[in-house]
């Protein structure tokens, strides 16, 4: 237990280094965003910043609209209402090959990889290389190798995608979105399904990336321990609203019910553990009665 | 270059075998290489009446099939039936004494131009008309005929 | 209860008339990528081998079969009127004019265009489209395209394919062993038989249909819901509403091209 908690304070050490260090501009300014589908809105008035740098994690239970987020952040959805900013440039009226061109500036990593299934490993990381530079065989072939040896798979580049493991198919799509060496990642639940060991090794990966080569991240989970340790700044999302925000320190110290069971992982709480029923007796009587 | 992948020798294959298709029917199922309209050599023959002789219907002589019928239009002077024939380069000895008739292949058969010989040392020519010619046998015409002849030899 | 109904209805047509719009966009979408892939014919060729190459066998095997049933039929029938030299007429005319067309749609519908729409639909469910929208490539123009134009080469191909077997079908039959004067087969079938008026036809005629059938497929897989559930729907759609638009699409051509 203490030295869990001298280990907290280090962490909070190093993390405050980050905020100090990086400038006030955000790379993502995201005002009153509105998102709804149909009568249910996913989003309502949502204000958020990710800043320039550092690896910030938007969390919350599963239905909330996380991955959502990253298709308005990315333009592939629009929003009802409100303003979406990357890098200087409103998302929501950009022309379509304005957006492409930025598009070229982001990766992402899909719950599932997305890896084009016709095309062996080595050609996946190769796609947006032959898709976006004009670059010589040899120069692509020697990038490719690097992107793959960066995420640890260069043995595995013959391999076609349904040969690999979930965690393999990860870190290849790692590969393959910062291929064209982006200014921002999103990672859309990196961590689903994966057993403990790719686990640990996607969270390092995450980390080491984003420092090494200067990156923007985006990780969207709800697996809270793995991606409170490598993030910077939380934002909580749940019914539509910001539920709570902070590095990994202040939110861990959130005194609301809320946040508390959905830090700690608590069966019920303000969440009920029951979808709302009627009274469990009168259900069964009724049964007998029919 | 790059190396030749299976798959694309099949789709040249594919490709290939296609047009091999189209070929055989152009040439083998249709009349693709009976219809091209510069070879041979044209005659005109005025009929009476044409029946039900349609553009594209052979010209024979002796049963062997000389040409085809290239034309069917209508004299405003003469009330008559133009016949524009196209006969193959190779029979050029048609003498221009030859006699066209106009004749059903079988009982209820397409009708076609039969030619019949005549004795004249002069070949037809591109061009030439056909001076003798006899009409297609109408069967309503034949009957009536047949009927009137017959009520002829009752009153007899 | 009445005006819910009448709301239903109207909102069906509603939903009908998205959905035709939907499509038809997506025919724009696809056919402004042809610069893209003219650049790149190693896509075109893949998806010809997919379409055209994959669907041969199936292809090659009816077609001979049909037209040694049309020659049995048609020498059953014709035989009656004393009439079996125009054996070959008959059987090379429903061949190019109506079974090579109809029967390599049906069949490419049922082979080809469903592992289409289950191939776009499964690269929606897997998130490929959007990885590709996210890398910064149109999936569209990338992924559509390519497989419109295969089909659209691949379909008169085929459709040729299946007459010119069908015919030396007929002819195996016809006049291997049945008797039919080899001559007259073949020469009252050159005779009948018009380039223009039947084989160009028929080859118009399986061209649209191959455009018909691979924008059906493609629509159907690019706009299914992406689950297990909603790629199998779409998969069923395509080849109900390919077959439908076929026999419709096929008696209003025969009705313009020999109707007149």
């Amino acid at each position: 237990m203490a030295s869990a908690q001298s280990e907290h304070t280090a962490a909070s050490q190093t993390a405050k280094d980050r905020l100090a260090i990086a400038d006030d501009q955000a790379l993502v300014r995201v005002r009153g965003l509105r998102f709804c589908h149909g009568q249910r809105c996913i989003f309502d008035g949502i204000d958020l910043d990710i800043q320039r740098g550092r690896v910030t994690a938007i969390m919350g239970p599963s239905g909330t609209g996380k991955t959502t987020l990253l298709k308005l952040i990315s333009g592939q959805l629009p929003a009802d209402a409100g303003s979406i900013e990357v890098d200087g440039h409103e998302i929501q009226s950009l022309s379509r090959a304005a957006l492409y061109q930025l598009r070229t500036r982001m990766g992402m990593l899909f719950q599932s990889g997305a890896l084009l299934t016709d095309l062996s490993v080595f050609e996946n990381v190769a796609f947006p290389l032959r898709e976006h530079a004009k670059l010589s065989d040899s120069i692509l072939r020697k990038l490719v190798l690097i992107k793959l040896e960066a995420v640890g798979l260069r043995g595995a580049a013959a391999l076609m995608p349904s040969q690999l493991s979930g965690g393999m198919a990860r870190r290849v799509a790692l590969a393959r979105a910062i291929a064209l060496d982006p200014m921002m990642i999103m990672y859309d639940e990196p961590f689903t399904g994966q057993d403990p060991i790719s686990m640990g090794v996607l969270v390092s990966l995450i980390r080491q990336l984003n420092d090494a080569s200067g990156l923007t991240s985006i990780v969207v989970s709800h697996d809270v321990r793995e991606t409170a340790s490598i993030a910077d700044y939380l934002y909580i999302i749940a019914n539509g609203q910001i539920m709570a925000q902070g590095t990994p320190q202040q939110v861990a110290a959130n005194e609301s019910a809320w946040v508390r069971q959905f830090m700690d992982g608590e069966p019920d709480g303000p969440v009920h553990y029951h979808y709302p029923a009627q009274a469990l007796e009168q259900d069964l009587l009724q049964g007998l009665r029919r | 270059m790059a190396p030749i992948r299976l798959s694309e020798i099949l789709v040249g294959a594919f490709m290939a075998l296609g047009f091999v298709a189209l070929f055989f029917l152009a040439m083998r199922v249709s009349n693709l290489s009976m219809a091209s309209v510069d070879e041979g050599y044209t005659l005109t023959a005025k009929f009476d009446n044409i029946g039900s002789l349609r553009v594209r219907a052979p010209v024979s002589m002796a049963g062997v099939r000389l040409g085809r019928v290239e034309a069917i239009d209508f004299d405003q002077e003469t009330f008559q039936a133009l016949v524009t024939l196209r006969i193959e380069d190779r029979y050029d000895q048609i003498p221009n004494d030859t006699f066209a008739n106009i004749y059903t292949a079988g009982l209820l058969g397409e009708q076609y131009v039969g030619l019949d010989p005549g004795g004249s040392p002069d070949p037809l020519r591109n061009g030439d008309r056909i001076e003798f010619t006899q009409s297609a046998l109408v069967l309503e015409q034949m009957i009536g005929q047949f009927l009137l002849s017959k009520a002829e030899e009752g009153g007899e | 209860m009445l005006l819910d109904s009448l709301a239903n209805l109207g909102r069906l047509g509603l939903a009908i008339l998205a959905s035709l719009g939907r499509a038809h966009l997506l025919l724009l979408g696809i056919l402004s990528g042809l610069p893209a892939m003219l650049a790149r014919p190693r896509l075109l060729l893949a998806q010809i081998y997919n379409l055209g190459v994959l669907s041969l066998l199936i292809i090659l095997v009816s077609g001979l079969f049909v037209g040694m049933v049309l020659s049995l039929q048609g020498h059953y029938v014709l035989s009656q009127f004393g009439a079996a030299e125009s054996l070959g007429v008959m059987v090379a005319a429903s061949l190019v004019r109506e079974l090579g067309p109809v029967v390599t749609a049906l069949l490419f519908a049922g082979r080809a265009g469903s592992a289409l729409t289950a191939e776009i639909g499964l690269m929606k469910a897997t998130e490929q489209l959007s990885g590709l929208e996210m890398m910064a490539v149109d999936p569209v123009k990338r992924v559509l395209t390519p497989r419109f134009f295969a089909g659209l080469i691949s379909m008169p191909l085929l459709a040729a394919m299946f007459s010119a077997v069908g015919v030396i079908g007929g002819w195996f039959v016809g006049v291997g062993l049945l008797g039919v004067d080899d001559g007259a087969f073949w020469g009252q079938m050159q005779n009948k038989i018009d380039f223009n008026e039947d084989l160009v036809n028929g080859v118009i005629k399986s061209l649209v249909f191959g455009l018909v059938v691979t924008w059906i497929a493609l629509y159907e897989g690019y706009d299914a819901t992406p689950t297990s559930a909603g790629v199998s729907r779409a998969t069923t759609r395509t080849v109900v509403q390919s077959a439908l638009a076929i026999l419709g699409l096929d008696f209003i051509l025969t009705a313009l091209m020999f109707g007149a």
